[in-house]
C-alpha cells in the first residue's frame, strides 16, 4: 500500500491538507536553489521542528541551517544550575522549576537526583502561577522560583512578582537565569567569526519583542532576518525569503508570522517586564558575559531576589571536559564533530546541557537523525 | 543503570527497560515471561488462558472520563484483549491511606463494577490493606486477570512480520493529556477526556481473521511510540508511521504542541494497535470502526522490509513533507518544555 492511501484513511481538515500542501509546494521552490547558505536559528522550538517536521531532510545539500543559543536550558551557567540545586537542599525550601531543567547535570547531581536521593524539595511547575497558591498554603516554607526562559515566559513570572507584592507574600523567591535574544545576536556578530548568512528568528519571542529589536542584524552586519512560524509551511517560507534576500544582497528583517506577531510585539507584556526587572550583563553557557542580556529585579522587587537565602556555598564548577556544548551554541561545530556525543553522552545520560533539554541541538540530533 | 529506583523506571519508556533487563528478568526469567507481553499465555489442558497483573497509581484519583477504579479494571482488560483474550475474571488489592474518604472509596468501586460489567467480567477476588496517613498518597489499586484467548488467534509481540499494515483503534494521546491537563489544572478544553474503557470488544470482532492478526498491543505508557518499538525489537523487524495518518484529536494536538510533548509517546487507556496481513487490513478496519470505541480507527503504517538491526533506527516517521525521521522512545516521564 502506498503511503498516500495510508493518509486517505485518515479525515483530517481541509487546513491541515492545506498546509502539508502549502508546504510542498513552497519546497519545490526551494529545492531549485543553488547557491550555498548557512541560516541560523536561534529558538528551541525551531530546533526541533525543524527535525520533527522533516523540513531538515527535505532542505537541498547548499543550504545549512545550524542551531544558535536558542535553547533556554543550555545557556544557563553551571553556577546558576548548583544555586538551584543549593536552594532546593536549603532547609524549609521548595525550589519550583520547569521540567527540562530537572536533568541538567550540575556538579555532582541533578535536581532529579537530588530530589530521589537527597530528599531535596523540587516542584515541577507548569505555570509559574502555581507559586502563588502554594506560598500562601505554606507560609513557613520558603518558595524560590527557578525563572528561565526568554521574553516570551518572563511575563508571566513577573505577573506573580506582581501580585505576591499586592498579597504582601513574603516567602516567595526569585532566582532569575533570564535571558533575551537579540543581544546574543550580537554578540555572536561582533566576534567577527560568524560564516552566518541570515537568521530564523524565533516566533514565540518576537510575539512579544516585535521586529524592531532585530534591526541591527540588517542595519549594521548587513544580514536578513525572517521571524518564522512552527509549521512545515512557516519554516520553509521562512528559509525561502531568506534565501531570496541572501541572492538579491537586500538584508531586511521580514516576519513570515505575521498570525502571531504584530509587527509591535506585545506591549502590555513588555510593560510587565519593565515593571519588574532591568536589563544586566549576564552569563551565557558557551557564550560568556552579555552585555545587557539579562534580567535583574528593579528596587522595588529586590525583596524577591533568592540570593538573599544564600546561606550555602556553591561548589566550584568546571565545564565537562571534551564537551564541545559551547562550540554547538555558537553554532562553529555541530553534535556529531564531539567526540562524547553518542558515546557516554546520550539523553538518557547526558554530560553537557545540549543533550538534557528536548530543545538542545544535541538531544534533537540525536532523538531524530541517527 | 543508576544504583537506586528512579522516578522514570516507571515511566514505560527506556529506563523501565533498563530495570527490567538488568534487575527481573536475570532473576525472575522464562520463556513464558521474557516475551514481556502484555498477558502472559498459559495452558491448563486443552484451554489456552491470558493471565495478567498491574498495579495503578493515579493523580488526580478522580479525572475526566474515569477514575483510578475504571483504570485499574480496563487496564487488566486491555492486557487481556492485546493477548487476544477475551475476559473470565479478575482480582483487585487495594492499598489506602488511612484517612481516605469512603465516598470516594465507594465511587471508585462503584466505578470497578461498572467497567466490569462492561468487559464482561467479575471480581472475583481481593484484598484490603490500610496503611498510616502520609505512608502513601491516597490508594493504590493491583488488578490480575485471567481471560480465555480466542480460537485461531496466536498474538506474540514478536509476531509482526514484513510488509504488515498496522491500525489504530482510534485516538491518540486523549488519556495522557486529559490527566495533565487535570493535574496541572492547565486550563486546556475540559472537554479533553481520558480514552479509559475496555478494548476487548475490538479483539472480538476481528478473531474470525484469526492468523491474519500478526500482533496487538495497548498503547498505555510510553504511547504508540514505545509499543512500536517493542514490537519492533521483539520482532526483528523496522517499522514506518505515516505522522498524517495518526489520528489525534485538534485540542490534543494543540495541547501537546505548546508543551513540547510529542502524542505519539503519550498514554493510551483504551485503545488497541493491531499488526495484520495486509490483505485483511481493509476487513479489520471496517470490523472495528463499526464498534462506537472504534469508530476513529485508521492504518497508520506498515512493516518495511528491511530487517531490525541493533543500533539503527526500528522506527521511522514518515512526515507530511514526506521526509522520513527517526521516531524516539520516550527516554522517560515526559517533561514539558520553557517556552
Amino acid at each position: 500500500m502506498k503511503p498516500s492511501t495510508i493518509s486517505d484513511n485518515f479525515p483530517d481538515t481541509p487546513s491541515k491538507r492545506n498546509n502539508a500542501s502549502k508546504a510542498r509546494l513552497l519546497l519545490e521552490r526551494l529545492s531549485a536553489h543553488r547557491a550555498p547558505a548557512t541560516l541560523m536559528e536561534v529558538c528551541g522550538t525551531h530546533t526541533v521542528a525543524l527535525f520533527t517536521t522533516g523540513v531538515r531532510a527535505a532542505l537541498p545539500e547548499c543550504v545549512r541551517v545550524i542551531s544558535g543559543p536558542g535553547c533556554p536550558v543550555c545557556v544557563t551557567p553551571l553556577e546558576t544550575i548548583e544555586k538551584a540545586i543549593g536552594f532546593a537542599h536549603r532547609k524549609d525550601t521548595v525550589l519550583f522549576c520547569f521540567g527540562d531543567m530537572l536533568r541538567i547535570p550540575g556538579v555532582h547531581e541533578t535536581l532529579e537526583s537530588a530530589r530521589a536521593h537527597r530528599g531535596a524539595r523540587v516542584k515541577l511547575m507548569y505555570s509559574p502561577l502555581e507559586a502563588i497558591e502554594y506560598a500562601r498554603r505554606e507560609p513557613d516554607q520558603s518558595l524560590v522560583l527557578f525563572g528561565t526562559g526568554f521574553e516570551t515566559t518572563i511575563p508571566i513570572f513577573a505577573s506573580v512578582l506582581m501580585r505576591a507584592r499586592e498579597d504582601n507574600l513574603r516567602n516567595i523567591f526569585l532566582l532569575s537565569a533570564f535571558k533575551s535574544i537579540p543581544p546574543a545576536i550580537k554578540a555572536l556578530l561582533s566576534a567577527g567569526d560568524s560564516a552566518v548568512d541570515g537568521f530564523l528568528l524565533p516566533g514565540h519571542v518576537s510575539s512579544v519583542i516585535g521586529v524592531e529589536p532585530y534591526g541591527f542584524i540588517a542595519g549594521e552586519y548587513h544580514l536578513p532576518g525572517v521571524i518564522a512560524g512552527f509549521e512545515a509551511a512557516d519554516m520553509i517560507e521562512g528559509i525561502l525569503l531568506l534565501l531570496r534576500m541572501i541572492d538579491s544582497r537586500q538584508p531586511e528583517i521580514k516576519n513570515q508570522y505575521t498570525r502571531f506577531v504584530p509587527p509591535e510585539g506585545n506591549p502590555r507584556a513588555r510593560a510587565m517586564i519593565d515593571t519588574v526587572f532591568v536589563s544586566r550583563d549576564t552569563d551565557w553557557r558557551g557564550l560568556g558575559t552579555i552585555h545587557n542580556s539579562g534580567f535583574a529585579l528593579r528596587d522595588d522587587f529586590r525583596r524577591f531576589d533568592a540570593d538573599q537565602l544564600m546561606d550555602f556555598e556553591i561548589p566550584p564548577v568546571q565545564e565537562p571536559a571534551d564537551c564541545i556544548c559551547g562550540e554547538v551554541i555558537r553554532g562553529r561545530r555541530t553534535p556529531v564533530d564531539c567526540t562524547l556525543y553518542g558515546r557516554s553522552c546520550t539523553p538518557s545520560h547526558p554530560i553537557g546541557p545540549c543533550m538534557v533539554s528536548s530543545e538542545g541541538t544535541c538531544a534533537a540530533f540525536y532523538k531524530y537523525s541517527r | 543503570m543508576h544504583d537506586k529506583i528512579h522516578l522514570n523506571m516507571g515511566s514505560g519508556g527506556l529506563a523501565s527497560r533498563e530495570l527490567l533487563e538488568e534487575v527481573f528478568l536475570p532473576l525472575l526469567g522464562n520463556e513464558v515471561l521474557n516475551l514481556l507481553d502484555d498477558s502472559a499465555e498459559i495452558a491448563l489442558g486443552s484451554e489456552r488462558i491470558a493471565f495478567t497483573t498491574d498495579s495503578f497509581t493515579v493523580h488526580p484519583i478522580f479525572f475526566p472520563g474515569g477514575n483510578i477504579g475504571t483504570l485499574s479494571v480496563c487496564g487488566t482488560v486491555n492486557d487481556l484483549a492485546a493477548k487476544g483474550a477475551t475476559p473470565v475474571a479478575l482480582s483487585a488489592a487495594f492499598t489506602i491511606e488511612e484517612g481516605f474518604p469512603i465516598a470516594d472509596l465507594r465511587t471508585i468501586v462503584h466505578s470497578m463494577r461498572d467497567s466490569a460489567d462492561l468487559a464482561g467480567a467479575q471480581i472475583v477476588t481481593g484484598d484490603t490493606k490500610v496503611v498510616g496517613k502520609g505512608v502513601m498518597d491516597g490508594i493504590f489499586i493491583t488488578t490480575s486477570g485471567i481471560g480465555r484467548v480466542l480460537e485461531g488467534l496466536h498474538i506474540f509481540s514478536g509476531g509482526a512480520r514484513p510488509s504488515d499494515l498496522i491500525i489504530i483503534s482510534g485516538t491518540a494521546a486523549d488519556h495522557g493529556v486529559a490527566i495533565l491537563n487535570a493535574r496541572e489544572k492547565l486550563g486546556f478544553n475540559p472537554e479533553i477526556r481520558s480514552d479509559v474503557a475496555p478494548v476487548h470488544r475490538i479483539v472480538e470482532r476481528i478473531s474470525h481473521l484469526g492468523p491474519q492478526i500478526h500482533a496487538m498491543r495497548d498503547p498505555t505508557r510510553g504511547g504508540i511510540a514505545g509499543v512500536l518499538h517493542e514490537i519492533a525489537r521483539a520482532s526483528r523487524v523496522t517499522i514506518k508511521i505515516v505522522e498524517d495518518a495518526v489520528p489525534v484529536r485538534p485540542d490534543v494536538r494543540a495541547c501537546c504542541a505548546l508543551l513540547g510533548l510529542d502524542p505519539l509517546s503519550i498514554a493510551n487507556e483504551g485503545k488497541l494497535i493491531i499488526f495484520t496481513a495486509p490483505e485483511s487490513a481493509e476487513t479489520v478496519l471496517e470490523c472495528v470502526r463499526k464498534l462506537p470505541e472504534g469508530k476513529e480507527a485508521a492504518i497508520i503504517g506498515e512493516v518495511e522490509a528491511e530487517p531490525y538491526s541493533e543500533g539503527s533506527p526500528p522506527v521511522i516517521l514518515e512526515t507530511s513533507l514526506g521526509t522520513r525521521r527517526f521516531l524516539p522512545l520516550a527516554e522517560g516521564e515526559p517533561l514539558p518544555r520553557i517556552c
